[in-house]
């Protein structure tokens, strides 16, 4: 009988994982377990080399990812931005044949560490993916979905928070009529706003976009542009684009990769006007892309 | 004319053709049962169990036949659904991509979606023998959860393995484990569980080697899950088999039945799936 729970456990690794989930989740909210204000709140990355199937996509990246402030990555396709960010909330776990060695601090906390939960990691930091990715529920559930994964919230409290999330994405006035209609339903656009709005409900530090503009067209992908700068104030945002114009129209902090590598990275303004790097002369004035 | 358009229409009537001969085998079944079976058909046929020689010509029904049929259809389909989801659930969302295990799980299931019915009938049979069981709903029941699992898992698997990564990292990236992630899975290969459904259904109601030696035959309706059980195609078979015209004649409208039921569960499941499915991204 011990054997045939242990194979389950195994198996679906469901029995253990709620409940330690819960612990963290809860240590997060309690001042005696978790001090936020003696915390560094930046993302600190030091040495991390990620290897897929053998090969070597990040190689040796340490960086710093300042607290509410918008940090763009740049650098020419393949260069393992995209990488970078998802080894941010541990992503890349799902896929076949990934090896990773370094450290990301998240909030204090190394989140490749053995001990550390991942699922309440993640929730530290909104995903913003490059296509925009509802959940197949209704508009409502999409944002409820996430909350009351780590929560018993009340239905008050939930439209409570549907509702503040929708206006932060500047997505209310758009759906408020239409909040338990598919989501699938909804323009692109608004699809990507609906993503961010569920991603700011389940409260994160940072809001990871992976060239969470690219796919839309020219006018929601301002509106996402203009979102983005008003909710810097609340929190990091961590960009990887492939545009050069929106890196230099909203970025306080870039950071340039080149072939898996961090080649420089600093304020916006500093990085733009005067780079240090002959690569990232290169790449600025167009030379390749 | 320019020999590319020739060879245009030759091809759009090649495929005009094709799926007119596949329509036209439809229609000539159809009308096979109808011709014959409607003119036996009648509500006693429906409503009553077989009296003593209902196969040589007696009086009676196939009632005993069409809620064996339903037992047997329902019980399996649902106990199917309960354990393929969960395997399917397993390879394509614990497992990684490309992972050995899902590609073994899919060969096996490949390989017993290949076997025919009678083997595992003869395969139950012979597991009922050494348990030293008799001919049952249960036997029966058991038999044809087997049989359908693999039809599910596949075309459930079809489904499932084209979710795309994106949708899962989303729903992980809200702190969801593998396991809440279900729900987002649940709605998005509902289309899936609805054609798994409807061809386990048409699968197993219409298999007659693989309940006739688990579930057996019998003139009575079952009351427990260990008294043997009729079933149609078993029914129309013993009527076929008739020296009697009158009776042959009735294994048409019993024919016409089971199509009926088919049809009835069939617009039903897809009506209830459509349901389900109205949130799929």
């Amino acid at each position: 009988m011990s054997e045939a729970l242990k194979f389950f456990r195994n198996a679906f690794g469901y029995f253990s994982k709620p409940e330690n989930k819960k612990n963290k989740i809860s240590g997060k909210d309690d001042p005696k377990v978790f001090n936020l204000a003696q915390r560094n709140p930046d993302i600190k990355i030091s040495n991390l080399n990620i290897y897929i199937n053998g090969n070597h996509i990040l190689k040796n990246v340490s960086t710093t990812i300042p607290d509410k402030k918008i940090t763009c990555i740049i650098g020419p396709s393949g260069c393992g931005k995209t990488t970078l960010l998802k080894s941010i909330n541990r992503l890349l776990d799902n896929t076949q044949g990934v090896k990773i060695n370094g450290t990301v601090i998240v909030d204090g906390e190394n989140i490749y560490d053995s001990k550390t939960e991942i699922t309440h990691v993640r929730t530290k930091l909104g995903l913003l993916s490059q296509r925009p990715t509802p959940l197949p529920m209704s508009i409502y559930d999409n944002i409820a979905f996430g909350v009351k994964l780590h929560s018993k919230t009340k239905k008050r409290e939930l439209n409570a928070i549907v509702e503040k999330q929708l206006k932060a994405a500047g997505l209310w006035e758009e759906v408020k009529n239409r909040l338990h209609t598919p989501a699938a339903a909804l323009s692109i656009g608004q699809q990507q706003r609906l993503c961010l709005a569920r991603g700011l409900a389940i409260q994160p530090q940072f809001i990871l976009g992976d060239e969470a503009t690219s796919a839309l067209d020219p006018i929601s992908s301002k509106h996402i542009e203009k979102l983005f700068m008003e909710l810097r104030e609340q929190y990091g945002i961590i960009l990887v684009t492939h545009t050069l114009r929106q890196a230099l129209r909203i970025a306080d902090h870039v950071v340039f990769m080149y072939l898996g590598e961090v080649i420089e990275e600093g304020p916006a303004e500093q990085l733009f006007n005067h780079p240090k790097h002959e690569l990232t002369k290169q790449y600025l004035s167009g030379e390749f892309s | 004319m320019k020999a590319k358009f020739i060879q245009e229409k030759f091809f759009n009537l090649l495929m005009l053709l094709s799926t007119c001969i596949v329509v036209a085998f439809l229609g000539s079944i159809l009308w096979t049962i109808i011709k014959y079976g409607i003119p036996s058909l009648s509500w006693e046929m429906v409503s009553s169990l077989p009296a003593g020689g209902f196969y040589l010509g007696g009086e009676g029904g196939v009632l005993n036949a069409i809620v064996g049929s339903l037992y047997i259809v329902g019980a399996s389909t649902i106990l199917g659904l309960l354990i393929s989801i969960p395997i399917v659930f397993y390879t394509n969302i614990y497992l990684k991509k490309n992972s050995k295990i899902a590609y073994f799980v899919r060969l096996c299931f490949d390989v017993l979606y290949g076997i025919p019915s009678i083997v595992y009938g003869a395969f139950g049979f012979a597991i009922m023998i050494a348990m030293g069981l008799r001919t049952s709903l249960l036997g029966g029941i058991i038999v044809i959860t087997l049989l359908i699992i693999p039809i599910m898992v596949r075309s459930m698997d079809e489904v499932a393995s084209q979710i795309s990564k994106d949708l899962l990292d989303a729903t992980f990236s809200l702190g969801a484990t593998r396991w809440e992630t279900i729900k987002v899975v649940l709605y998005q290969i509902a289309p899936g569980i609805a054609t798994a459904t409807l061809l386990s259904i048409g699968r197993a109601i219409g298999d007659a080697a693989g309940v006739m030696f688990t579930a057996g035959f019998t003139d009575s309706i079952p009351t427990s899950l260990g008294q043997p059980a009729a079933t149609l195609p078993l029914s129309i078979f013993f009527q076929l088999s008739s020296p009697s015209p009158e009776v042959r004649d009735r294994a048409y409208a019993s024919a016409l039945l089971l199509t009926l039921i088919v049809l009835v569960l069939s617009l039903a499941g897809r009506m209830i799936m459509r349901y389900f499915s109205k949130n799929k991204i």
